[in-house]
């Protein structure tokens, strides 16, 4: 039986996630690039969104959540033929044109996350195609392994909204591209700070609202799960904003904003997998463990392993989504927590295995898709494009008209 | 006649506007330029990584005068945006060798 509440909810949820996307990843990342390649970021989520769309129509959704293989689905719901108009999803009081719908606003927002790591010098052809091929051999097989019914799902592993789903597969990737790509050729010292700081701080904020419906929407049904994922998602925001901005203070002597919304960021990625499973306090330890853990990650990255991922998706997104997804067994121990199906160290070992085979997994064929996008289209554009900029060199737009 | 060429930060300049104002300097043309002198520009922080800002905003100054108010425009330039830190500016003074008053024709001093 469909429930109109719920129904309700999961429609107001799917177009939050959408949101998330459009414009908001889209313009926090867009003020963190420098102003000759705004319209590029801006593009290339604009058209990872629309690429995944078609793609989830035609097979993605169907190899992710039709079948009970271990591995993949089946081609049952390819081009969505089988969705009709009464029936609800399966586990559901939702209909399946709902859920499709909700599923596919993840799949849009998965790859779309990775785009941090390859800005402001990749080809607009690579993230096209990189794109199209990671969703169908990344995102989809382990979106069916954890959400619909294969291994990971049968082993009892527990990921509310994505923090392995959708952070982990998209940082480690992103790591993967970025050394693939190679730096930008002002990589380290060279590189232009954020055009934009305060557009980075709307992109945030978009966001932070975004993953009510991300998060309390995973509930699927609209009642206490929902509620109690709201409201943890927003405490760890919360906590991890002011906690960044603490250690930011201590460390450098002034508070910055982009540091301030990078917690904000960091603490949404890591309450993700959490969120429904976990109570208040669990919420504002994790918002805290996300911006100490998630703050090192960034420098880790920059400073020692000298790869440019540019914005920091794996830093922020795939370290957060992983300490989250890691830490959730023991933060259901207190108030406001759900009753685990096994004990808390036999919980933790199904998710330390889904975190290390799904970054495992993630990174071995990112890297065969990056070395096809290599071979086929290119990655890289020119030197003189780099330096000119995407916009004009590669879109033949410019962001800013402004006294010229 | 002389052309008077100052760099200052730019949140001097509504103080250098209101000195020249102050000893009745009829005009002057501002231009929102970048550069560095000895200050070497500045860093700036963002995620922990330290971003080398080489170019920092200045203003720049064009004041064309008599010569008998040369030092005047100088002294109230200096009082106006001096702030005793490195990076308050510099001030030029070149010859000028000709003005014109587009609207009426009028030339040399008679057109400042």
């Amino acid at each position: 039986m469909i429930n109109s509440g719920d129904t309700a909810w999961i429609i107001s949820a799917t177009a939050l996630v959408l949101l998330m996307t459009l414009p908001a990843l889209a313009l926090f990342y867009g003020g963190l690039v420098q102003a000759k390649n705004i319209l590029s970021v801006l593009v290339q989520c604009f058209a990872v969104a629309c690429v995944a769309s078609v793609l989830w129509f035609a097979c993605g959704y169907s190899l992710a959540f039709s079948g009970s293989g271990p591995w993949i689905g089946d081609l049952n719901a390819a081009l969505l033929a089988n969705v009709t108009r009464s029936a609800p999803h399966p586990g559901t009081a939702i209909p399946e044109s709902v859920y499709v719908m909700f599923e596919m606003a993840f799949a849009i927002i998965t790859p779309a996350l990775i785009i941090g790591a390859y800005v402001e010098r990749i080809k607009f052809e690579a993230v096209l195609l990189i794109s199209a091929l990671w969703l169908l051999i990344v995102y989809v097989p382990v979106a069916h392994w954890v959400w619909g019914g294969g291994w990971l799902a049968a082993r009892g592993v527990m990921d509310f909204a994505g923090g392995i789903v959708v952070h982990v597969t998209a940082g480690v990737s992103a790591l993967v591209i970025a050394a693939m790509l190679g730096a930008r050729h002002e990589f380290p010292h060279g590189i232009r700070p954020p055009h934009a700081p305060w557009m980075v701080m709307v992109g945030a904020s978009l966001l932070w609202v975004g993953w009510f419906g991300f998060n309390a929407g995973s509930a699927l049904s609209a009642g206490g799960d929902a509620g109690m994922a709201l409201l943890a998602t927003h405490l760890a925001a919360a906590t991890a904003t002011l906690v960044w901005m603490a250690i930011e203070w201590i460390k450098f002597g002034k508070p910055s904003l982009v540091g301030a919304v990078t917690g904000t960021i960091a603490g949404l990625a890591c309450i993700t997998p959490a969120s429904g499973y976990v109570g208040p306090l669990a919420a504002v330890l994790l918002g805290v463990t996300a911006s100490a853990v998630c703050f090192t990650a960034v420098l880790l990255v920059k400073r020692v392993v000298q790869v440019d991922d540019a914005l920091d998706v794996l830093g922020v997104h795939g370290v957060g989504g992983a300490i989250g997804s890691l830490l959730l067994p023991f933060l259901t121990l207190l108030g406001g927590g759900v009753t685990l199906a096994r004990p808390v160290m036999a919980q933790f070992a199904v998710q330390a295995i889904a975190v290390m085979v799904v970054g495992a997994w993630s990174a071995v064929a990112t890297f065969a898709i990056t070395k096809l996008a290599a071979w086929t289209v290119g990655l890289r554009v020119d030197l003189e494009t780099e330096t000119q900029g995407l916009d004009f060199a590669a879109h033949g737009e410019t962001g800013y008209h402004v006294n010229r | 006649m002389k052309l008077i060429i100052a760099i200052i930060q730019p949140h001097r300049l509504d103080a250098v506007r209101e000195h020249l104002t102050g000893i009745d300097i009829a005009g002057l043309t501002v231009t929102e330029v970048r550069g560095y002198g000895r200050q070497k520009g500045h860093t700036e922080i963002y995620r922990g990584a330290e971003y080398q800002i080489a170019f920092l905003p200045k203003i720049k100054l064009e004041i064309a005068v008599p010569d008998g108010r040369v030092d005047d425009v100088v002294q109230a330039i200096t009082a106006g945006s001096r702030t005793g830190k490195i990076g308050d500016g510099k001030i030029f003074v070149l010859e000028l060798e000709q003005a014109l008053r587009v609207r009426t024709g009028e030339t040399g001093d008679n057109a400042l």
